[in-house]
């Protein structure tokens, strides 16, 4: 099957395409495999035709579509489930894409948005002609109107003449968008002439972690236990054990792990040399089964007499019950050393829920103030963010103030246990602050240790398929980085752009980087050596300035934000990205980053001129220096 | 000072809200003027320093095992919660502070004594900052529609209103004094702002005198002539500021509203602001979410809910912006009352005017806004703010409320304004404080028979000497979106109106962002402006020097490695701070390190007091910080974030070198 089947018209004229906020625009609709592509009507007088939206058909969430004829609306279809595409040979399917801009925004409209770059016409694209066709005495007022809710929260309205057209239209966008087979989907055909496919792809991440630390400690090895996978099918094939414990001990108490996710290294606390490990869950079961090789593998963490802390990201009560479906949480009487913390961190379905209401309130434009806020409240998600920003600063604060190794772990240990390691290293670590260190993070605990982005952002929040294993946890995190840098604004190198794009990217994206669930299926697609990887589009130049916090100084210090009520704030920047205009907010960006230049171009306009002036007057240093 | 049974007591604990732990012992004094609390021990010797008009309530609670818990309450916001070790002590201190912050004569209030060793010319000069005949030539008044009228001299007319009064040209004084006697406290309809471009205007009064039926004729004449000094509208909206329910309900006691049928030529429109006492209650209970200790995410919402305070600014910023509309572009002249016309009228009509003039989003231009619409108007400062022991019901954050939708609108236009949030904090603090004249009394009338500016001192003088503190960084007088016009968003945008934690949670430090993004940009734009000195006037010099060719010119090369101190200044403000509770399980647990942080802490407070030195009540008065807050000023590390002496001395040198 080609992507041609499923693409019923490929083109309709005279599409009106609206967005809230901005004019509507007419012009011509064409449907690739994998974009949604409208270019205004020329001029009369010539002018070229300017490319008004260029939409990755994987950002769609939903579909919804009125038929104006009916007057009735049409309930919102469910997209049909395609099943698997067969494979067909990349790049025959759609011939390889210029590069375009592409910023926080990119995918808006960008007729009169001034912040973003207008798309202008790109020469290789040709309405094609074969809907030329007389079709012009349709019935008057036959149309129909698509609203599409794309997964970055943005909503797009396209106006259709002509009923069937619009139908088709619609479909075709329904069928593409669930295109659920990885290699079909588009970073494995879109070539950015600036880039190299190889490029970017960050060499081994944890064995360049591991590098640092064995700087500083000799505790601890790399192990290739997992080199094909075969111990844990979620972890990448080197992780950072106990130096002290053998392979075997690892296979074994891998065995007594959820998932085969026995204790790594996640962080080493170079400050006073304790660590963060993670795991999934034991399975003690309801027999309350041990591991030895488990509790010697914990045990070889702790010096005799040491006390670690293990956090579990469920409450006591849900750590119990998972005993009776075999997983379960380490006993005090096996594990002495060890003091369990629980902290119950929503996951799964109820966060899913949580991002959904969230969106749909933030959407709803009859809510008066008087209510807002009980809405904003019975969301829940900001109950979530404060959650799981304590939860990291408890990590962090075991660790540096403590003094204490700590566990980290929920049942699955792909999803809370990563939110909690990450955030407590951007916490602790003013390494991971920077551009290049948050990638690094974002690598190593997020990518590799097998969080699985394809089932969890499979959908958004606008979306009406049945909720599989979708949960925004990725979207949690960034949202808690948010709340980092809002109360240390100095602190983080990259500003909230970075935070909106990797969202956007996550959920659906141009680049490899978030394709998969985890290291063994990234391999077994070839992702790496099929796909452009996000970082390497980041770190060019000038996108890279995008991304870019102009009020960052390193700060060598831990970051303990406040997780009061009143400090924790809804991220209006992504949330309200496309309902409120944030022109006056871009203006004081703007404005911010006139100021912080201007100061570093009279910094180097000074030393110039001082430069110049101890040239041309050679006695002023030794007169100085009398 | 009879009245102080206790001037000091030792082995006070002063607790902190936030943590348990951190609680210091220390001496509590009080002075004639002032509670203060001297940390024992530390090297800087922390004081907490609160007037005692600052003080809005005080509370004795059960005695415990170790002690008698004190808690006072601030107007400012600041909540002292003090544990005293013996009973007796306690309660005589409680005693004399009821006395102490209930002053009975307005020669208790600490403006009387505050003396900034100014001289009389200072002093009668920084009363003059501020001129409301000035601001109504600004606006282009007189003119062919609009005239200054006399009729209010010796307050013969209204004695809440100033004597100055605006009127269009056609109403004379009959017509003026026969509407006086048609409208409630007989404030008549008076010029607030008018806009010269289209000559709409703002005209303000209280509620008239209808009941069911009555009318007066020099009443319908006066709102003729309002419209008449419009000539481009042929009807003038008159906005009834109350919800409707309460202006019917005024009709009963022979006040109300206006009929339309009776007037020509009027545009009725209800906006329902609701009155001081409910304003009253919801910052009450929002500041009971504001001092509940560790509460949940959903009790804040919650409780920010159900205070409806957040609903209510919104009302007071519908109300304006309808106003700002209805001038700018519709063009209509507005008549805006609510039932006496200071309260929600004032608030009203400055937030029209702030939407609709830039200058009033100066600083010099608030500060004649806030003069205009509030002070000459007879607001009630005395009865709201409760300056003087009065009655309860008449207190209410009024322009508390005017204050957060200024600052909800710099939060929406952050480069439209050219002073910064600090400004209003102190503003506000100052109004409570009395320590300056200016919001002393509850009209002009009364402030004249005291001889305020004789006796004491203007807070405009004050804060535009210190403005430098007062400045944001972003605003610039060519930038665009300080012109005109400001078009707040509107439904469905309920999410841009934002709880003011820096305001209501002021003291609590640990609460706000740890770093300063205004204090940062104003040291780069000064460091910029002083580089960009330094340039010219090193270009200068080359120019010199080639010139003359002097080779044995002397040249101390005086000038740092700029970027290098940036650099630093940007890291002294990113500092560690403490972490909270975020466990209350690692209590339990043997913890290491028993007294962490308290280092950091202070360093915290460094950056983060926004009340500088500058400000000699508010450093001293402020807290917890005051002695610590004066060595970031001095200290070289600090030189960033705040303007400091060093830079200063840096562009003193830097001008020697060019003589």
């Amino acid at each position: 099957m080609e992507f041609s089947e499923l693409i019923k018209t490929a083109t309709v004229e005279s599409v009106l395409l609206s967005c809230a906020g901005q004019p509507a625009v007419k012009g011509t609709l064409c449907i690739t495999s994998h974009h949604l592509l409208l270019s205004s009507c020329p001029g009369g007088d010539g002018q070229p035709s300017a490319v008004e939206l260029w939409l990755l058909i994987r950002n769609v969430d939903a579909v919804e579509k009125r038929l104006v004829l009916s007057h009735r609306p049409v309930p919102p279809s469910v997209p049909s489930s395609m099943g698997v595409i067969p494979r067909c040979h990349p790049g025959t399917a759609e011939p390889p894409l210029p590069p375009l801009p592409r910023g926080p925004r990119q995918w808006a409209l960008t007729s009169s948005s001034p912040p973003c770059p207008r798309v202008q016409n790109v020469g290789w694209y040709q309405p094609p002609r074969s809907s030329g066709s007389p079709r012009d005495n349709r019935l008057a007022g036959s149309s129909g109107t698509i609203t599409l809710r794309c997964k970055d929260l943005k909503v797009l309205q396209l106006e259709i003449p002509g009923m069937e057209e619009c139908l088709n239209i619609a479909s075709s966008i329904e069928a593409l968008s669930s295109v659920d087979s990885v290699m079909m989907m588009y970073p494995f055909f879109h070539r950015p002439q600036s880039l190299r496919l190889e490029e970017g792809w960050p060499l081994l991440p944890v064995e360049q972690y591991f590098q640092q630390l064995a700087l500083q400690t000799t505790q601890w090895r790399l192990s290739d236990v997992n080199r094909d996978f075969a111990v844990c099918p979620t972890y990448p094939p080197a992780v950072i054990v106990p130096a002290a414990v053998s392979e075997e001990t690892l296979r074994r108490a891998a065995r007594f792990r959820q998932g085969g996710r026995f204790p790594v290294l996640s962080y080493y606390h170079s400050r006073n040399g304790t660590v963060m490990l993670r795991s999934g869950q034991p399975l003690t079961g309801p027999n309350r089964k041990r591991c030895a090789e488990d509790e010697m593998l914990l045990g070889s963490v702790l010096d005799d007499g040491e006390r670690g802390f293990i956090i579990d990201t469920r409450s006591a009560q849900a750590a119990k019950q998972a005993r009776m479906t075999g997983g379960g949480t380490e006993p005090k009487s096996s594990y002495p050393q060890w003091k369990r913390l629980h902290r119950p961190l929503e996951r799964g379905r109820p966060l899913q829920e949580s991002f959904i209401k969230l969106v749909e309130a933030c959407n709803d434009a009859s809510l008066g103030m008087d209510r807002w806020l009980g809405r904003l409240e019975s969301c829940r998600w900001l109950s979530h963010v404060k959650a799981a920003l304590s939860t990291a600063c408890l990590a962090a604060q075991c660790l540096d103030r403590e003094e204490s190794s700590v566990l980290v772990h929920g049942a699955e240990g792909t999803d809370t246990t990563l939110l909690v390691t990450a955030l407590a290293q951007l916490i602790l670590e003013p390494g991971c602050r920077t551009l290049k260190g948050f990638q690094g993070l974002l690598e190593r605990e997020w990518i590799q240790a097998g969080h699985p982005f394809h089932l969890r952002c499979a959908h958004s929040a606008y979306s009406h398929a049945r909720l599989k294993q979708e949960a925004p946890l990725f979207l949690l995190f960034l949202d808690c980085v948010w709340q980092l840098s809002r109360q240390f604004p100095f602190s983080l190198e990259f500003s909230e752009g970075l935070l909106l794009t990797l969202f956007d990217n996550a959920y659906a994206s141009d680049y490899g980087t978030f394709l998969c669930n985890n290291e063994k299926e990234r391999c077994l697609c070839k992702v790496k050596e099929s796909t452009h990887s996000l970082w390497a589009w980041l770190d060019q130049p000038e996108e890279r300035k995008k991304y870019l916090n102009p009020l960052y100084s390193p700060n060598p210090l831990v970051i303990w934000p406040s997780v009061e009520p009143q400090s924790i704030q809804l991220w209006q920047g992504l949330f309200f990205r496309w309902i409120r205009s944030s022109q006056y907010l871009d203006e004081a960006w703007a404005e911010i980053w006139r100021l912080v230049e201007g100061s570093n171009t009279a910094v180097k306009e000074s030393t110039e001129s001082r430069l110049s002036r101890s040239l041309s007057d050679p006695t002023a240093p030794t007169e100085n220096e009398r | 000072m009879e009245h102080i049974r206790m001037p000091k007591v030792e082995n006070v604990r002063l607790l902190d809200r936030l943590s348990s732990r951190k609680a210091a012992v220390g001496t509590l004094y009080l002075t004639a003027t002032h509670v203060i609390f001297v940390e024992n021990g530390s090297e800087t010797r922390k004081e907490t320093w609160v007037l005692h008009s600052q003080i809005s309530s005080i509370e004795k609670q059960a005695t415990t095992a170790t002690g008698c818990p004190l808690l006072i309450r601030c107007k400012n916001f600041q909540v002292i919660q003090l544990v005293i070790p013996q009973e007796r002590d306690c309660h005589d201190v409680y005693i004399s502070l009821i006395r102490l912050a209930r002053p009975v004569k307005y020669e208790e209030l600490y403006c009387f004594s505050f003396n900034p060793k100014l001289d009389k010319e200072e002093r009668e000069k920084g009363w003059k900052l501020v001129n409301l005949s000035e601001e109504y030539n600004r606006m282009g008044i007189p003119n062919s529609y609009w005239q200054i009228s006399d009729v209010n001299r010796e307050y013969g007319v209204c004695d809440s209103y100033p004597t100055e009064v605006y009127v269009p040209k056609s109403a004379t004084a009959h017509i003026i004094v026969g509407s006086s006697k048609f409208r409630s406290r007989r404030r008549f309809p008076a010029l607030s702002y008018y806009c010269k471009d289209n000559n709409a205007s703002i005209c303000r009064s209280s509620q008239p005198l209808s009941g069911f039926s009555a009318r007066c004729l020099e009443d319908e004449q006066m709102l003729q002539a309002i419209r008449k000094a419009n000539p481009g509208s042929d009807f003038i909206y008159v906005v009834d500021t109350r919800p409707k329910l309460n202006a019917m309900a005024n009709r009963a006691a022979g006040k109300g509203y206006e009929n339309e049928d009776n007037y020509s030529n009027i545009k009725f429109q209800f906006i329902g602001i609701e009155n001081i006492h409910v304003m009253r209650n919801s910052l009450q209970k929002m500041l009971e979410v504001c001092e509940m200790k560790s509460p949940s995410m959903s009790d804040f919402l919650w409780g920010l809910e159900n205070s409806g305070w957040l609903k209510h600014i919104k009302a007071i910023m519908d109300a304006g912006i309808f106003i700002a509309k209805a001038v700018a572009e519709e063009g209509v002249s507005v008549l805006v009352h609510c039932s006496d016309g200071w309260d929600r009228t004032a608030q009203v009509c400055s937030v029209a005017s702030l939407l609709l003039d830039p200058h009033y989003r100066t600083m010099k231009g608030f500060m004649v806004l806030i003069e205009k619409d509030w002070v000459s108007f007879g607001h009630k400062f005395n009865h709201r703010y409760g300056n003087l022991d009065g009655d309860p019901k008449e207190i209410s954050p009024v322009i508390d409320q005017f204050i957060e939708c200024v600052w909800q609108l710099m939060e929406q236009f952050p480069c439209a304004f050219e002073f910064n949030e600090r400004f209003l904090i102190h503003i506000q603090h100052h109004i409570y404080s009395c320590q300056f004249g200016n919001f002393l009394c509850n009209s002009q009338k009364e402030r004249r028979e005291l001889k305020i500016q004789e006796r004491t001192y203007s807070l405009w003088a004050h804060l535009w000497k210190n403005r430098a503190d007062y400045l944001n960084p972003l605003y610039r007088p060519d930038h665009r979106q300080i012109w005109g016009t400001l078009h707040p968003q509107m439904a469905p945008c309920n999410f841009l109106y934002k709880f003011w934690s820096g305001m209501y949670n002021r003291f609590e430090k640990g609460l706000h962002p740890r770093q300063s993004v205004t204090d940062y940009l104003m040291a780069v734009k000064e460091e910029t402006q002083q580089l960009e000195e330094e340039l010219a006037v090193l270009g200068e010099r080359l120019a010199n020097l080639q010139k003359l060719q002097l080779n044995g010119n002397k040249v101390k090369s005086k000038q740092q490695d700029r970027s290098k101190e940036l650099a630093l200044s940007a890291s002294s403000n990113s500092l560690a701070n403490t972490p909270q509770e975020y466990s209350n399980d690692l209590k339990s647990f043997p913890s290491r390190s028993p007294s962490q942080g308290d280092e950091e802490d202070s360093a915290l407070i460094l950056t983060q007091d926004n009340l500088k030195s500058s400000d000699p009540d508010l450093s001293a008065n402020s807290d917890q910080e005051s002695g610590v807050e004066d060595l970031s000023c001095r200290s070289p590390s600090a030189g960033g974030c705040l303007p400091s002496e060093d830079s200063g001395k840096d562009s003193d040198e830097a001008v020697c070198l060019a003589v």
